[in-house]
């Protein structure tokens, strides 16, 4: 990629770079006139269609760019030394020998107090805050002690006591289900569960639902469901074996197993 | 004139003298004749007496202790024969190697202050930005408003360390400079040589 080809389309100038630089030299085109960020642009962009990266184009298109860059800002911010050269060649050197005398008089200066310094070094003296500053004052309104006791008082207090009782989830013992669900299968050898607990929270109807597999644990019912979701039907065992259950535990192991076998 | 040191007299400034050496004693900084006469709530005159009273016992060679008249009043201060230990004893940032710009940047500022970072840029043909800001991390000079010409750049000036630092009253103790010497006849001389050979 060569730098003096790359084409511009500013509002200035259209054409190659080189021609530019040409026209900027023979003072014929006005680089205040230039936009030379657009110059950045354009070569930033024919730099990305390559897909490489050619240093050498680079490391030109700096020098140039930077060269450009400091002739527009000499033009945007005329220096002191342009409006020398402007002077006639007497009023300049006066004015240089001016500017000159002055800086070396400024540097005997820094001499001197270079001597002054050496001189007066051995001066220790204390340093501080500046002296006598005046007192930050922080404004306070004037005050009540008797709200100050008032507001203490209110703190001394023990607070009062929050109480958790929202916190606390009410369990009903599952003995009353148990004893309730015992009592209505004395009275009728099967039960609808849903028809049972109807009414009741959902609290009370879990802990009604524990009571219900507690007597399924201990084989005095059967429960049926036709389908998921179906109403849970509960019936009573044959008394026999709840008796045999209760009186004989190995007995009752062997038809846990049995039971856990079936419905698995 | 050898005196034997009196803390007890029976001279009647003696006590006020033995105030004003408490006054600044316990400043930080030089206090002026009219702050310490407000704080002894006593005449300028009587106050003027005792300093000369508390000169003359606190002189160099006589004690440890050297009261001077700087910065625009009065402060006391380390013998210079006890500089050494002191040196051992405290570090001085305000005046450790000042370097020939910042030297050159605090005598624009101390002879021709308030003046902005351009005007000191102007004078010594290159940027004036780290020795100032060098400078005043040092407390040697402070800001003093802004310029109401170029774009209110921020005004310059030395402050009471700077005077204190290098032993001046005032900057009225500053040497003129006037007389820059025969070389710069000589400089002139050259330049209009070269302003004749360009203009024929």
């Amino acid at each position: 990629m060569i730098v003096r080809e790359l084409e511009l389309d500013l509002d200035a100038f259209e054409g190659p770079f080189d021609l530019l630089l040409t026209l900027v030299l023979k003072e014929e085109l006005d680089l205040r006139d230039v936009d030379v960020a657009g110059i950045v642009l354009a070569f930033i962009e024919r730099l990305a269609e390559r897909h490489e990266l050619d240093l050498e184009a680079c490391g030109e298109f700096l020098v140039l760019i930077a060269a450009l860059l400091e002739m527009k800002a000499r033009g945007l911010f005329p220096e002191e030394a342009a409006e020398l050269a402007e002077l006639e060649p007497e009023v300049a050197a006066e004015e240089l020998a001016r500017r000159l005398a002055e800086y070396r008089r400024m540097k005997e200066a820094a001499g001197w107090l270079r001597d002054r310094l050496a001189a007066e070094g051995d001066r220790y003296f204390r340093i501080g805050p500046a002296p006598l500053a005046p007192a930050v004052e922080t404004p306070l309104a004037p005050q009540e002690p008797e709200a100050l006791a008032a507001v203490l008082r209110l703190l001394a207090a023990d607070p009062p006591q929050v109480s958790l009782g929202h916190m606390a989830l009410r369990f009903p013992p599952v003995a009353q289900f148990l004893e309730r669900f015992r009592s209505v299968l004395r009275r009728r050898s099967r039960f609808d569960f849903d028809t049972e607990v109807r009414g009741l929270d959902r609290i009370e109807q879990a802990v009604a639902f524990l009571a219900l597999l507690d007597l399924r644990r201990a084989d005095e019912v059967t429960i049926d469901q036709a389908a998921p979701f179906a109403p849970i039907r509960v019936a009573r065992r044959p008394q026999e074996n709840v008796v045999r259950s209760t009186q004989d535990n190995g007995a009752r192991d062997e038809r846990t197993v049995e039971w856990n076998a079936r419905s698995a | 004139m050898e005196r034997p040191l009196r803390l007890i007299t029976a001279n009647p400034l003696d006590r006020l003298a033995r105030t004003v050496e408490a006054l600044l004693v316990v400043a930080s900084a030089p206090l002026t004749l009219a702050e310490l006469a407000e704080a002894a709530d006593d005449e300028a005159e009587r106050i003027e007496a005792a300093l000369r009273l508390l000169s003359e016992r606190y002189a160099e060679g006589r004690s440890g202790i050297v009261l001077e008249r700087v910065a625009g009043g009065w402060a006391l201060r380390a013998a210079r024969e006890a500089s050494a230990a002191c040196s051992r004893l405290l570090e001085r940032p305000a005046q450790r190697n000042l370097s020939q710009a910042a030297l050159e940047t605090l005598a624009i500022v101390a002879y021709l202050g308030p003046c902005s970072r351009p005007d000191i840029a102007r004078i010594r043909g290159v940027a004036a930005d780290s020795a100032v800001a060098n400078l005043l991390e040092r407390g040697l000079i402070a800001e003093s408003g802004r310029d109401d010409s170029t774009g209110g750049a921020i005004r310059y000036c030395t402050t009471p360390l700077f005077e204190r630092v290098f032993g001046l009253d005032g900057l009225s103790q500053l040497p003129r400079l006037d007389d820059v010497g025969a070389d710069a006849e000589q400089i002139r001389h050259r330049l209009h040589t070269v302003a004749d050979r360009r203009s024929a």
